[in-house]
């Protein structure tokens, strides 16, 4: 396998591997190149140690951005160092939370996206589209204004005053069906509301309106107690699923959806 | 006028605070959840500023952070000090994926998993030098280990995880150094 010329050190893994890394002083690297494209196996293998880099980056990167614990940003408590005093820190926790109720302002709602700033919009489509799932998921006689048996009516009627073509996903895969659809007003105009229910009847709802923001298709996670939410932004549009179900249940659905839209 | 009580620390929270993020993704990629990683990151602000007088060089907080994260680490795994049941890395894996751009869920999803199923050792190197950015150097002074054993462990580190990755036979990587 080795190559090497004579009067020459042979190009090792090690090499390699520095080279992969930019460890490799300068004078060495034509002969390691040179070694790469007379050994294919040899370039293939570290063209997947380079995928791997990537990946990496690609997979733990966004954990950077994720907003911080309590109990990890500053004042880091002093704390005496051979015993943790659990009421000292219950009253730190609970100084930080009523202060970021106070900055949630008087909804008491906070969405820290994953990028950890709060943006206002954001903050407010999601807040929207949870108060419009708290106050229709409980209607009895009157959920939708139009139903699913008129769907493709509903679809249409509601592109039209959205502006942007619609759909209405189909989440039959996870036991949910259609019920049928509403038009609403938030601050921004128009929004509609997708209700779905499964045999148990519980009920998720798809929030959408149009959005001139740049498509950000990276789900968004934001939680009011029992009822959470993943939200994103596509194609001139923002989607917020929401739903009084677990988290990864409803990541789940999120993803359908996401994925239906885009089939 | 009074002298100030106390001359500032080399290290003090807001110092300390610029790299917190930064260790709490290495805590989580190398523990595999995001629990045990605020724990560790916790532990290591605590004895980072128990000790703080003993870092002369504060341009030197970053490695010296992560020596305390990873000493408590392996410690942490010695003792088997873990907090209830363990937590599988395929929450943290699903988690990672929806924060992926959607063509790239399932590669991360794969990738996480079969990061987790890595030793710690290979763990380590892998993220110092790959998702830190660390030189060789860096991560030995982090590792206390020599350069060489660095490069080794690397070399069968990224093997491993080809073979993960990529299924078929792993390479008898040769031993460097």
């Amino acid at each position: 396998m080795m190559t090497g010329k004579e009067g020459r050190d042979p190009v090792t893994d090690a090499d390699l591997h520095a080279w992969l890394d930019g460890e490799l002083p300068e004078e060495r690297r034509t002969e390691v190149e040179r070694h790469l494209a007379d050994n294919p196996d040899v370039a293939r293998r570290f063209e997947r140690y380079r995928a791997q880099r990537v990946l990496l980056g690609r997979a733990f990167g966004p954990l950077i951005d994720r907003p911080l614990p309590d109990s990890l940003t500053p004042p880091f408590a002093a704390r005496p160092a051979e015993s943790r005093r659990r009421p000292v820190l219950w009253l730190l926790a609970l100084a930080a939370s009523l202060l970021l109720f106070l900055a949630g302002g008087a909804t008491g709602w906070l969405v820290r996206d994953w990028t950890g700033a709060r943006s206002a919009g954001t903050a407010a489509f999601i807040a929207d589209a949870v108060a419009a799932h708290r106050v229709f998921v409980v209607e009895v006689r009157h959920p939708v204004e139009v139903g699913a048996d008129q769907e493709a009516h509903l679809v249409g009627w509601l592109s039209k005053r959205l502006g942007k073509p619609l759909r209405a996903p189909s989440l039959a895969s996870h036991g949910y069906d259609l019920v049928g659809g509403r038009l609403l007003s938030d601050a921004q105009g128009p929004a509609a509301q997708l209700m779905y229910q499964d045999a148990a009847g519980r009920r998720i709802t798809l929030y959408v309106r149009a959005s001139s923001d740049a498509s950000d298709t990276a789900f968004r996670f934001a939680q009011d107690g029992s009822v959470h939410a993943f939200y994103w932004r596509d194609n001139g549009l923002a989607w917020a699923v929401t739903g009084d179900l677990d988290r990864v249940t409803l990541s789940g659905i999120a993803e359908e959806v996401y994925g239906a839209l885009n089939s | 006028m009074p002298p100030p009580a106390q001359p500032p620390g080399p290290v003090d929270d807001r110092a300390i605070a610029a790299h917190v993020p930064r260790l709490r993704r290495y805590a989580a990629a190398l523990a595999g959840n995001l629990a045990d990683a605020d724990d560790l990151v916790q532990d290591c602000i605590e004895k980072a500023l128990a000790n703080r007088h003993a870092l002369r060089d504060v341009s030197r907080l970053g490695g010296w952070l992560l020596s305390i994260l990873h000493n408590l680490h392996v410690s942490g795994l010695r003792g088997r000090r873990r907090r209830g049941p363990e937590v599988s890395v395929d929450d943290l894996a699903d988690d990672l994926a929806l924060s992926a751009e959607p063509a790239d869920r399932g590669e991360v999803r794969d990738f996480v998993r079969a990061f987790g199923q890595l030793s710690e050792e290979h763990r380590t190197v892998l993220l110092l030098t790959g998702l830190e950015g660390l030189s060789y150097r860096e991560a030995a002074e982090v590792l206390e280990v020599p350069i060489g054993t660095v490069m080794s462990r690397l070399a069968r580190a990224r093997e491993r995880l080809r073979a993960l990755l990529d299924g078929g036979e792993e390479q008898v990587v040769r031993r460097i150094k």
